[in-house]
């Protein structure tokens, strides 16, 4: 009897902890939808913002938050996937790796305003690539390399080692191994990384704040030399500077809604693909 | 027993370690070509880890040390320089999982081919159909060559694993346990392809189950604890075996 109590609060407790999540997840949906659903137009996403922030559109922090995730992306992946690669299949299995996998854990862990100082330090003033989309997507890049490194290892080490022994007994040397059976085997589990890596870069404030942002810029980037609108900084400045916050906070709920859509839509692509992976394994 | 010539294989003085382990002592065994010869004894003799010489897998596994010679056509592959690349080209080996890539029955059967460097799609498609063929596999087949393999049975997995290995031109094939996770009838099926691969290739099969070696084989080896017991031709073995330790092993007294 007194089993059967216990199990129940049990089960009570895990089901509030489970209710009380989904509410605050859906109450930070409902309260950004109900507020940004009024500034949603076809205009607020095409066209440029008018009247010192006040009016017009987010277009240019679209395309600036766009550029920033896909350059990053570009630099974290290969980078990534080839240091994954390094330690899951080439490394021996020594003191010195587990210190590197243990660093790059850590690295995950590091607070994004340091990647941002970082960033500042090293691609806009030191190599100066000055405040511009490749400082901001090189820091972001790094802020999002942890992250794939592991998504990268998990998938790799999630492809069983028959398959490996499978392609080596057919006279495949490791690197055609590693090609054509171990990555593809492993590229669904990799995508999820990468996707989730998306939402993060094109999530973050503090990596851009001083390599890549501009409050205001007069249309698009034209090189990426050149500094950017973008969606997350956008949204702090229209909260934080300029002359008629009343005007620019209805804006500001446009922009997270905008970004919120994109990271959700993201991560449900994320959840597909794994799904997906695990369908296939699943035999 | 055949003659000096008939010699594919040949292992003088094997002595294997995982670590400080000695899995394998001092072993000496030839293995003849176009006949089938059988590893039987019970489980962690080292049977498995012996025929993994034979095509090194086992350099795969971290902390393990091999002494001795191997020959294959009288040149030790256990040498140091030897390329592992072309030893395993020659000495193909099925494993005791069923072990397909995940991609379609075609690709796999392919894979072998274009990484030996074939790039003519016909030829391959070809070669593809006849390793088909041969394993027995091509009537189940024939219509899904683009399905995925996984959603082939247990049985036609390992029937495919065995064309997948025939494709790339083996000379000597290595069966680890072969249907240790299949039913009676995908045994049998895999056993009447052993006796006729026979005919082209040398074979060498580690199994559990005493019967099989009867069945298939024409030479068979009894290890117990990394030590060869007992080799000798197969009707010997399981009629008047010569040891004491075969006898019991072979009349289910231990094991």
């Amino acid at each position: 009897m007194k089993n059967k109590i216990i199990e129940k609060l049990g089960f009570a407790f895990i089901t509030l902890g489970v209710l009380i999540s989904l509410i605050f997840l859906f109450a930070i949906i409902c309260f950004i939808a109900s507020k940004g659903l009024k500034a949603i137009s076809w205009e607020f996403l095409t066209s440029v913002p008018k009247n010192a922030m006040t009016a017009g559109g987010i277009a240019p922090a679209i395309v600036g938050t766009f550029y920033l995730t896909i350059a990053a992306i570009i630099f974290a992946l290969p980078l990534g996937l080839a240091s994954a690669i390094y330690l899951n299949e080439y490394s021996p299995k020594s003191f010195v790796v587990n210190v590197i996998r243990m660093s790059v854990n850590n690295l995950a862990g590091v607070p994004s305003v340091i990647f941002g100082l970082f960033g500042l330090a090293v691609f806009v003033k030191f190599l100066g690539f000055g405040v511009s989309i490749i400082s901001g997507s090189l820091t972001l890049g790094i802020l999002i390399l942890p992250g794939i490194i592991s998504a990268s290892q998990e998938a790799l080490m999630a492809v069983p080692n028959s398959i490996r022994e499978a392609s080596l007994a057919l006279g495949a040397t490791k690197w055609q191994t590693i090609k054509n059976t171990v990555v593809p085997a492993a590229i669904p589990g990799i995508m999820t990384g990468v996707i989730l890596s998306i939402g993060r870069a094109a999530g973050e404030t503090a990596p851009i704040l001083f390599t890549a942002a501009t409050f205001y810029k007069r249309g698009y980037p034209d090189s990426i030399f050149s500094e950017v609108m973008a969606l997350p900084y956008h949204i702090y400045a229209l909260m934080t500077e300029g002359t008629k916050p009343e005007k620019q906070i209805f804006i500001a709920y446009g922009c997270s809604l905008v970004l919120l859509a994109a990271v959700l839509l993201i991560s449900a692509a994320a959840i597909f693909l794994r799904n997906k992976y695990r369908s296939e394994y699943a035999n | 027993m055949p003659i000096e010539n008939d010699i594919r294989i040949k292992a003088e003085d094997v002595n294997f370690y995982y670590g400080n382990t000695r899995a394998i002592k001092n072993l000496n065994i030839d293995f003849y070509t176009n006949k089938v010869t059988s590893f039987i004894g019970p489980s962690g003799c080292g049977k498995s880890t012996f025929i993994r010489l034979l095509n090194k897998m086992n350099e795969l596994v971290p902390n393990t040390r091999v002494e001795g010679s191997i020959y294959l056509d009288g040149k030790d592959i256990l040498a140091k320089k030897v390329d592992v690349v072309k030893i395993r080209r020659k000495v193909g080996m099925v494993f005791q999982k069923p072990n397909p890539f995940p991609k379609t029955i075609y690709q796999n059967i392919a894979y072998g081919l274009e990484i030996n460097g074939e790039r003519n799609k016909k030829k391959i498609s070809e070669d593809v159909e006849q390793a088909l063929i041969k394993a027995a596999l091509w009537h189940e087949v024939k219509d899904r060559l683009h399905d995925n393999a996984l959603r082939l049975s247990g049985g036609q997995q390992q029937r495919l694993c065995i064309a997948r290995c025939l494709a790339v031109n083996p000379e000597v094939i290595l069966f680890d346990e072969p249907c240790a996770s299949l039913d009676p009838i995908s045994t049998n099926k895999i056993e009447e392809l052993i006796l006729d691969l026979k005919k082209q290739y040398t074979i060498v099969i580690v199994t559990h189950n005493m019967q099989q070696a009867a069945r298939v084989s024409d030479f068979t080896a009894f290890m117990y604890l990394g030590e060869l017991i007992e080799f000798a031709q197969t009707s010997k073995i399981f009629t008047v075996p010569k040891e004491k330790q075969t006898e019991s092993y072979l009349s289910g007294k231990f094991g």
